[in-house]
């Protein structure tokens, strides 16, 4: 899977979860600072991630993941 | 063998209500903070001399009176609850006593948020075998003793109150209105919930019980529909344990459930453990939100970790 496709699946993701437009999911977005999604939505993120990509992100590297790009980089090392 | 059903719901709640504004007072913390992160808005607390038995009568005596049975004709009292002020006297017994229920077996059972799936499991299989005639299924909880007012994480959340239902046998013929229970535990995640015996105040990881909550959640309430063997989409009515409105919006996107059918009392009653399945029964029958006779799927889950479903027929 390409950063791109991961990119795009990820949008769908958030988009379900916290109703955030596809197309503001871009990769330098923060989510906390820019997105307003909170831990609790970034689980199900992080979830719903696992599911589209069979990748999972333990809790413990999630509140690492800052950015849009630090999880499409996480996805994309992972997989 | 003998099928077994719910008769009849009952509610209680005390009367004094705390609002998010309330909290903000002695917590660092806000409406806006606490409505996006769990859904409540403001929930209810028992008054100081008030017990766990006393909210558990109450709500079993509107549930008793709802069935139309006479005391005498319970033989069996549960009371689901993890927050009695004392280990003995259960509080079964004295709840039974003060009904004006005879004698009949009483015993209380802690499974936690989990409790009154396991008791009404319970209830229904005593029913079924014949060791009870009629039983009465009560949660109760006083779980603002185990609260520590200066921890916003779990002050917010938790609550007081009690629910009951009645349990009998259908009549010949008649398909059984409690589905086959679908119920177990994760142990090796008990660290996730406590009660720290040094501090007596509940302590919870709360990502990763919601992490916990989200995923594996929604197989169990999938195998209690197939093992009763309806599709979730032909559910009335799906009650969640109330533990936090996300968690319940999440497992209930997850079946594919329509938002206007599932339980959110918590926005209203707080997460009361053990009473918030049947609290939130007994409010949704008030509302008119419940058609009888149709399946409605009820799921408890939390410290242990235990988990319990099951599909019911709405009395």
């Amino acid at each position: 899977m390409t950063d791109q496709e991961i990119l795009a699946g990820l949008a769908e993701i958030i988009d379900e979860i916290a109703g955030v437009p596809a197309d503001e999911v871009t990769p330098e977005k923060n989510f906390v600072e820019d997105l307003d999604i909170d831990s609790l939505s970034m689980v199900e993120i992080a979830v719903a991630a696992q599911d589209k990509f069979g990748v999972e992100i333990p809790d413990e590297q999630l509140k690492d993941l800052k950015t849009v790009q630090d999880v499409v980089t996480f996805v994309s090392k992972n997989s | 063998m003998t099928g077994s059903k719910i008769l009849a719901f009952g509610g209680y709640q005390p009367d004094k209500v705390v609002t998010n504004d309330d909290l903000a007072k002695i917590v660092e913390t806000s409406d806006e903070w606490i409505r996006s992160r769990v859904g409540i808005e403001s929930r209810r607390v028992a008054a100081p001399g008030e017990t766990v038995a006393d909210m558990a009568e109450a709500a079993g005596a509107k549930a008793l009176a709802a069935s139309g049975l006479t005391p005498p004709s319970i033989d069996l009292v549960i009371v689901a609850s993890c927050s009695a002020e004392v280990p003995i006297p259960n509080a079964a017994a004295t709840v039974a006593h003060r009904l004006g229920i005879g004698a009949p077996a009483a015993y209380d059972l802690n499974a936690a948020c989990a409790g009154f799936c396991y008791a009404l499991a319970a209830a229904s299989d005593s029913v079924r075998a014949g060791s009870a005639r009629h039983a009465l299924v009560i949660g109760a909880e006083k779980m603002t003793t185990w609260i520590d007012w200066q921890d916003r994480s779990t002050c917010i959340i938790f609550a007081d109150g009690a629910g009951a239902a009645v349990v009998g046998p259908t009549a010949d013929g008649e398909p059984s209105g409690i589905g086959p229970v679908v119920w177990g535990s994760a142990g090796d995640q008990a660290e996730k919930i406590t009660i720290p015996a040094d501090t007596h105040t509940i302590r919870q990881d709360g990502q990763a019980v919601f992490r916990w909550a989200t995923t594996a959640m929604h197989p169990v309430a999938l195998e209690a529909c197939t093992r009763a063997g309806v599709s979730p989409a032909e559910l009335s009515a799906f009650i969640p344990h109330q533990a936090n409105l996300r968690i319940i919006e999440a497992i209930a996107r997850r079946l594919g459930i329509p938002r206007e059918r599932v339980a959110d009392d918590i926005v209203h009653a707080g997460n009361t453990s053990s009473a918030s399945i049947p609290l939130a029964l007994s409010r949704m029958a008030e509302q008119g939100r419940l058609q009888p006779g149709t399946p409605a799927l009820l799921l408890g889950f939390g410290a242990g970790l235990s988990y319990a479903a099951q599909v019911i027929t709405v009395p």
